[in-house]
């Protein structure tokens, strides 16, 4: 709470905000993303903007920088009201700077180049040439870098490729530009989706030290511990208007959360499977030195060697910093048969050799896939929730007759799913563009359980869904655990793996590096112990 | 070696002569390097060539002066090139399609001005020498791709143009306007192949005719994809290009065991290669990400 303290000796001085945000509205089409959001951002803080999934952070911010413009509403700096931003490059001129989710750098330009683009500094000698030819001053670049980064504690190789640096690198260099640029306020739009736990303590503990010089922080997360763990104050969004305005230290997850949500919500998954049924000793799933070789001839084997087993009624979880080699141990789990997803190894179902068989008669053996990317791998976007539901169940004696579908059986079978599994609208011709991104999620997994699968393999399963409907995602999942079905759970989410897993195995540069055996007790898993196998320190 | 005749000899006859055939290849690769970095695919490379070709002929033919048949043809070039850019960057249509239908609509066009200006459509009238290019353009070709190279390590366009096609998105954010980078760098593509085209038509021959430039666009694109993309591997590849035509060349009428070769098989030999190498050489080559998509905001 020492924060807090030196935040409020500022207040008494009433210093003016150094960002505030006034009446801001702004739709698209029928969609109100922002409707009168107020926001204050107090000089030297660190303000947490929180909210589901399309609650409107996102747009907030990207108004504030300049990348869209407002319908209605007033914007502040210092106090002193100006007109919006036409471009990112007038918010950048006033002192704004923002860490984007999916971070812009180019992968194969140098981490200099990366941070210079976009400053067009004079330099002298070249003055007389239009300021697009003049020469790049990279030296002078690289020397105020340089200075910046030991300021911050940050250490950059600056000739590297930027897609040869490590993710937490790329965003302290994300970090390192926007100051470059002499940007007052940063906005960090989800900056620790893809950091370790001792990497996101690391970003928090640097930001403090950009607040301690003056600067501001906002950062955009759905990650409410880390909200009350690092933030001064704290502005949650649903569904584009603001709910709650608070202190953080006058506040607690579980009022946040409800005001994210607009209900009460159980926050915390052990509470809803109590009473574990024990695991069986039968092995489902069993995974015996899966390879998949390096993409590259000098690279690393993206999967090493991966022996693992899942046991009837056993949820296994895997973690890992994204690029791990998890999406490909899915894919090879998922098309075992296919060259570029398995070089060799063997993965048997039940004690049958699967790795010869095709990916349809995996399927219909009894594994159910919930896959990472459910609008690019899970759903056809503009297909109606009837044919989403029927989507690789085609063949499947309740619903087809000799090639041809039975459209009433079908109808029926959909909206007894949509009904059970709570998805809205209850629609069955509604086009699945047009559902949230939790019923998207819970529609895929209507589709899934209803095989009532014997290995579930369930990638990221609420990501982007929010916080309703991860409860539920979350009880579905036990459910099927309970029934006796062989999960296997992947998730960049630590919180969502220790309170649903048996055992979690730690994976780090395409090798499994850890295995935690879940414990009695509120809380099962060493999280720091699960931390440090993400990074890479024990192999 | 006789000391007056050694630019007789065979070796750097030849060797002219791939300078020579590589000039209209190198400023064309140019070109389509600086628009597919920027992120647009440039099939229409091969039109704006023939147009550029066109251009020059006529310009050249009606001044009497050559530069200004060059100076025409780098506008025609642009203006042509300005017609695709309305097409991919304002209204996002596909490039391939409206690139094939850029080529289609120059094949078409050039020869039906032709006819209207010169009441053949075939060709246009002989260029006298005086009014022709001697090497002016193969130094030309050089000492732009030294300008070019320059402006792509060491400015910030260059920078620009390179994020353009690489992440426009982080350019987008960084608070430059990618559509406009790209707009420039199709025009002045535009500009190149112009350049390339007059190359062609008041350099190595002596006016326009129809289909000129014989897919030597394509050919250009594939030298620049040969050289992943970047300004002196891509050089480089037009090179190698302009020395197997110059081999063609001297492989004509050629007899093997008695029998003489069909010209029309010594001819494709240039093209066979650009298959070959685009097919088996270039190793991983990786195109910019973002080559092929229009922008989008947001």
């Amino acid at each position: 709470m020492v924060h807090n303290e030196e935040f409020s000796g500022k207040m008494a001085l009433s210093v003016p905000a150094l960002l505030e945000l006034r009446g801001v509205s702004r739709s698209f089409g029928a969609l109100r993303a922002n409707a009168e959001v107020d926001l204050k951002l107090e000089a030297g803080t660190i303000h947490g903007v929180v909210g589901e999934n399309g609650a409107g952070k996102s747009t907030l911010m990207k108004i504030a920088y300049g990348m869209i413009e407002p319908d209605a509403g007033h914007l502040l700096i210092d106090g002193v009201e100006r007109s919006w931003w036409r471009s990112p490059r007038e918010a950048i001129q006033a002192g704004i700077g923002m860490v984007h989710q999916h971070f812009m750098l180019a992968g194969p330009e140098s981490a200099l180049d990366n941070a210079i683009l976009g400053e067009s500094r004079p330099t002298g000698r070249w003055s007389f040439l239009p300021p697009l030819l003049r020469p790049l001053d990279r030296k002078g670049a690289i020397q105020r870098l340089r200075k910046l980064s030991d300021e911050f504690g940050f250490d950059i190789d600056w000739t590297a490729e930027v897609e040869t640096l490590p993710v937490g690198v790329q965003q302290r260099l994300e970090i390192l530009k926007l100051l470059d640029r002499d940007a007052r306020i940063l906005i960090l739009d989800e900056p620790t989706a893809v950091l370790t736990p001792q990497e996101t303590d690391e970003l928090f503990k640097n930001l403090r030290k950009l607040t301690r010089s003056g600067r501001s922080v906002v950062v955009i997360t759905h990650k409410l511990r880390e909200v009350m763990q690092f933030t001064d104050e704290v502005t949650v969004l649903r569904a584009g208007r603001v709910t709650a305005r608070l202190k953080t230290k006058d506040t607690s997850a579980e009022a946040l959360a409800e005001a994210m949500v607009g209900r009460k919500v159980v926050l915390r998954v052990e509470e809803n499977g109590k009473s574990r049924t024990p695991v069986s000793n039968e092995s489902v799933l069993q995974v015996e030195a899966l390879t998949l070789a390096a993409a590259r001839d000098n690279g690393k084997p993206r999967l090493n060697q991966v022996s693992f087993d899942v046991k009837r009624g056993e949820v296994v979880g895997i973690a890992g910093v994204e690029g791990n080699g998890q999406s490909e141990l899915i894919r090879a789990l998922i098309h075992p048969s296919h060259a570029d997803c398995r070089t060799s190894g063997q993965v048997r179902l039940l004690g049958v050799d699967i790795t010869h068989t095709r990916d349809s008669e995996i399927r219909s053996l009894g594994v159910s896939v919930i896959p990472e990317d459910r609008h690019e791998e899970g759903l056809l976007l503009d297909r109606s929730l009837e044919e989403n539901y029927l989507l690789g169940l085609q063949r499947d004696a309740r619903f087809s007759n000799r090639g041809w579908i039975k459209r009433a059986q079908l109808r029926t079978l959909v909206n007894e799913a949509l009904e059970a599994h709570d998805v809205r609208p209850r629609d069955a011709e509604a086009k699945a563009r047009g559902l949230s991104g939790g019923n998207q999620q819970k529609l895929v997994i209507a589709r899934e359980f209803s095989r009532h699968p014997k290995c579930l393999i369930a990638s990221q399963p609420t990501r982007g869904v929010d916080v309703g409907a991860i409860e539920s995602i979350h009880s579905k999942i036990l459910e099927a655990r309970s029934g006796g079905t062989a999960v296997l759970l992947l998730s960049s989410e630590l919180d969502e793996l220790m309170g649903l897993s048996d055992r979690i195995l730690v994976m780090y540069e395409g090798k499994f590096v850890a295995e935690h055996r879940r414990q009695q007790g509120s809380s099962p898993y060493d999280e720091r112990a699960i931390g440090l196998g993400m990074s890479g320190v024990i192999q | 070696m006789d000391e007056q005749n050694w630019y007789q000899s065979a070796p750097f006859q030849l060797a002219a002569s791939t300078f020579r055939l590589a000039a209209p290849l190198v400023f064309a690769a140019m070109g389509g390097l600086l628009s597919e970095r920027a992120g647009v695919i440039n099939i229409a490379l091969e039109g704006f060539m023939l147009m550029g070709a066109f251009a020059a002929a006529v310009g050249a033919n009606h001044f009497a002066d050559p530069w200004m048949g060059a100076l025409i043809a780098g506008g025609v070039g642009a203006a042509f090139a300005s017609i695709y850019a309305v097409f991919v960057i304002q209204y996002r249509a596909n490039q391939i399609v409206a690139g094939t239908a850029m080529n289609f609509l120059a094949a078409g066009l050039t020869p039906f001005f032709c006819k209207i200006l010169f009441d053949v459509s075939g060709s246009t009238p002989t260029l006298p020498i005086a009014v022709r290019f001697g090497s002016e353009p193969i130094w030309g070709a050089w000492i732009l791709l030294a300008l070019l190279a320059w402006l792509w390590r060491s400015t910030s366009v260059g920078l620009w143009i390179r994020f353009a096609g690489e992440h426009p998105q982080a350019l987008d954010a960084a608070g430059i306007q990618v559509n406009r980078i790209r707009w420039a760098s199709v025009a002045a593509s535009g500009v190149l192949a112009g350049l390339a085209g007059a190359t062609l038509s008041v350099c190595l021959s002596s006016s326009f005719s129809r289909s000129m430039t014989a897919g030597r666009g394509f050919m250009a694109l594939a030298a620049v994809i040969f050289g992943k993309w970047r300004p002196v591997p891509t050089a480089l590849a037009c090179l190698l290009f302009g020395f197997l035509d110059a081999v063609q060349m001297r492989l004509q009428g050629v007899q093997i065991g008695g029998v003489g070769v069909p010209v029309q098989f010594i001819q494709i030999l240039p093209y066979i290669a650009t298959v070959i190498v685009l097919a088996g050489f270039i190793g991983k080559s990786r195109a910019p990400r973002s080559l092929g998509l229009p922008f989008e905001k947001v």
